[in-house]
């Protein structure tokens, strides 16, 4: 379930249904599809509602199955008429809403020129730092290392970071320990394996062994997922393949110079090679966990605590902004704000190709995929979870971690906790969901059990 | 005879010149077969793919962009885009800075080393192993603990631009003539003016060559190290560039590099001739 959708409507499928997963059928799915793209962009307000009402709605019930159940005991309509007795939605979206003065105005955000930092990049050019009162400079950074180290010396307030990265920092892997928080989450989906052309006809994993990929970042979601596509069609990843931290912009060299394989690589990068005809999407991160996190919004602890109201106008403004980027109308204009040399610096039919989802595959054919990137905010704790139990499984962690501690102290639902806190509520204690990689459930209660069950992983 | 040496020189240079373009222009002109592919599909793809473009291009290619840049070398379109005339102003801001820190000690410190022989042999393995060290080796570890990443790069400049000048006035202060000195002695001149007046004249070539290739290194490093931390300067602009995938871009910027790191090396080699003297 994505923030933005009506969180009382129990007829919300889980699974399954059409392309998308929202609608029951997929006529239906046309249907709707056609209706919001001539439907007028809802005021804030209502999305602000939208955004708190979905997250006390989650905390309550974390699962989807049991809020169904609910909603379709009692009604939508009793149901919000309930919930709004003992919680004021109205009073909790303005509070979320209303602006404080930011304790600092000039703001240093660092980002990766890769389509995954869109919400942050887009917020720039048209104006969501401005309507939130903060004059926000988003500078361009070389490499993941340096946007961690110019984040950790404070020359960026906060800055665009591949998900497990401040997991990693806060735990003191690769970096010293700093305490760095996660308000909102860029990107899911919108990663893809990309082959070289000459590799057309290896589709199969298993023919794979010896082949050399590339990930942007040892600590990155590509890593795991590259790991885990590979180990579950029985190819070591440690051994039968080589792996290699390659900054995304160098990938699409690299393949043409035929130094690597394939890669699995933040979009634009992804259509890029395919754009200047090196290769060919071997298949969209999303075939092998549909809305996983990709890219995430990150500061440090000490920012948030020094500068609580920047922060908040920040998350606001990246909140609209990635509510902006759900919608699928408005991401042709997207695409041209965030194309120029100033922010991405790619063409824009590449950036249209990744936003819109229709795309050329490098084979030939054209395919549509209107989810093979979104843009969702919610934090969950359980990707956290999960990225923890991958770090531990290829050997990242060494001995016992606290999973629930650490993606606890990590990913915040922040804005919504602080929020629950000042309407004198006690926070859920979870923002846990559980999901499913490549077919196989993911239960965010035992982590242990769910490390241990590979049967491909690190000798620890 | 001197000069029509320099006119055929100058004639040879010319035809160099017109026969690498003119190879350069044939090679990149030649077109790969290209697949058939619908036209809906073509739409979403780009030139190398579908017209068999070569990816790298041509010299008219770079030409057509390079005037574009020189029309306009100051533009402004916000943090991560600027002109390539703010560019370089950057760098060269940068090596200055960097260069001119590097001088203030190494020269004082190259002349302090230079008079004491002891000095000079203990401190030898030192600037041996720190000499070959690559910029980007002290990238990481300024930026650790700089923890500010422009200082970071001035600092880098600095490390690497100071060991050639550094040696090179050790060895030009050591090898001035013992005679002139001992004439000094017994004229019974201070040592500070001995300094002055005796041995920085003395050693002024040497040391100055050792400052031109300095800058030449200076110059090397600020490329590499904008690169890395981004943000402005030449470096950045080629890496800003890469990431597009524009050769053409580089290109220009290689080219550009060079020029300004040509003019550098010329402004030191005229101060060279200033103070070369003739035994």
């Amino acid at each position: 379930m994505s923030t933005f959708d009506n969180p009382f409507d129990p007829d919300r499928n889980l699974r399954a249904g059409c392309a998308c997963g929202q609608h029951r059928s997929a006529a239906e799915h046309d249907q709707a599809a056609a209706a919001l793209h001539c439907e007028p962009v809802e005021s804030e307000e209502k999305r602000y509602e939208g955004v708190v009402a979905s997250a006390v709605m989650r905390a309550m019930f974390p699962q989807d199955v049991a809020r169904r159940a609910f909603l379709k005991s009692v009604g939508a309509s009793t149901a919000l008429a309930a919930l709004s007795q003992f919680f004021p939605l109205k009073t909790a979206t303005e509070v979320f809403a209303a602006t404080g003065a930011p304790e600092k105005k000039d703001l240093k955000v660092g980002f990766i020129p890769i389509t995954c930092a869109t919400p942050i990049i887009m917020a720039a050019p048209m104006g969501f730092y401005a309507k939130h009162g903060l004059n926000v400079e988003v500078v361009k950074t070389a490499g993941w290392a340096v946007i961690r180290d110019k984040t950790i010396n404070k020359e960026y307030d906060a800055a665009h970071m591949l998900a497990p990265m401040p997991i990693a920092i806060s735990l003191g892997l690769g970096a010293n320990a700093i305490p760095f928080a996660v308000p909102a989450i860029e990107n899911i989906n919108g990663q893809g394996i990309v082959l070289a052309t000459k590799h057309k006809d290896k589709r199969d994993p298993k023919d794979w062994k010896g082949l050399k990929f590339a990930i942007p970042f040892d600590y990155s979601m590509h890593n795991y997922l590259l790991r885990y596509y590979l180990a579950e069609h029985g190819i070591d990843p440690d051994t039968d393949v080589q792996l290699r931290s390659v900054p995304p912009p160098e990938m699409v060299a690299n393949l043409r110079a035929d130094n690597i394989d394939g890669f699995l690589a933040p979009d634009n990068i992804c259509q890029r090679a395919i754009y200047d005809g090196v290769g060919f999407m071997h298949l969209l991160s999303k075939e092998i966990w549909d809305g996983h996190p990709c890219c995430s919004f990150a500061a440090s602890k000490e920012f948030i605590t020094t500068a609580p109201n920047s922060f908040a106008a920040l998350t606001r403004s990246i909140v609209d902004a990635t509510a902006y980027a759900s919608k699928a109308e408005n991401r042709k204009q997207i695409a041209e704000a965030i194309a120029p040399a100033n922010y991405i610096n790619a063409p824009v039919t590449v950036l249209e190709q990744v936003l819109t989802g229709t795309y050329a595959d490098g084979l030939g054919g054209v395919k549509t995929d209107p989810k093979r990137v979104d843009f969702d905010p919610f934090p969950w704790q359980s990707f956290a979870v999960w990225m923890l139990t991958q770090m531990k499984r290829w050997g990242q962690i060494k001995g016992d971690v606290d999973y629930k501690a650490v993606a606890e102290q990590v990913y915040l639902a922040t804005d919504t906790k602080k929020l629950m806190t000042e309407m004198g509520l006690s926070p859920p204690a979870s923002a846990y969901k559980s999901f499913a990689v490549m077919g196989k459930n993911f239960d965010p209660a035992k982590p242990e059990d769910y490390v241990a069950s590979f049967k491909i992983r690190k000798a620890s | 005879m001197t000069s029509s040496l320099r006119l055929r020189a100058g004639l040879v240079s010319i035809v160099l010149l017109a026969a690498f373009l003119g190879v350069w222009h044939l090679a990149t002109r030649s077109t790969a077969p290209v697949a058939t592919m619908s036209p809906e599909y073509a739409k979403l793809m780009g030139l190398t793919a579908t017209q068999g473009k070569s990816a790298m291009p041509g010299p008219l290619d770079v030409g057509a962009k390079l005037w574009e840049h020189v029309k306009r070398p100051f533009y402004d379109n916000g943090p991560n885009d600027k002109g390539l005339g703010i560019q370089l102003g950057y760098s060269i801001a940068r090596v200055g800075t960097g260069y001119l820190l590097a001088v203030l000690v190494a020269i004082p410190l190259g002349f302090l080393i230079g008079m004491s022989p002891l000095l000079s042999k203990a401190l030898d393995p030192f600037i041996q192993v720190l000499k070959p060290i690559s910029p980007l080796a002290w990238m990481p570890l300024a930026l650790y603990t700089i923890k500010d990443s422009s200082v970071s790069a001035i600092f880098v400049i600095f490390i690497c631009s100071i060991w050639p000048m550094l040696l090179n006035t050790v060895f030009g202060v050591a090898s001035v003539r013992k005679e002139w000195i001992n004439v000094a002695r017994t004229l019974e001149v201070g040592t500070v003016r001995r300094a002055f007046t005796v041995i920085l004249p003395a050693a002024a070539p040497t040391i100055l060559t050792g400052m031109r290739i300095s800058i030449g290194i200076a110059w090397l490093v600020i490329v590499a190290a904008e690169m890395l931390v981004g943000g402005t300067g030449i470096g950045y602009f080629v890496w800003n560039e890469w990431n597009n995938l524009s050769i053409t871009n580089v290109i220009i910027a290689i080219l550009l590099i060079g020029v300004v790191g040509m003019l550098l090396d010329q402004i030191l080699a005229r101060f060279t001739r200033m103070v070369t003297f003739p035994e």
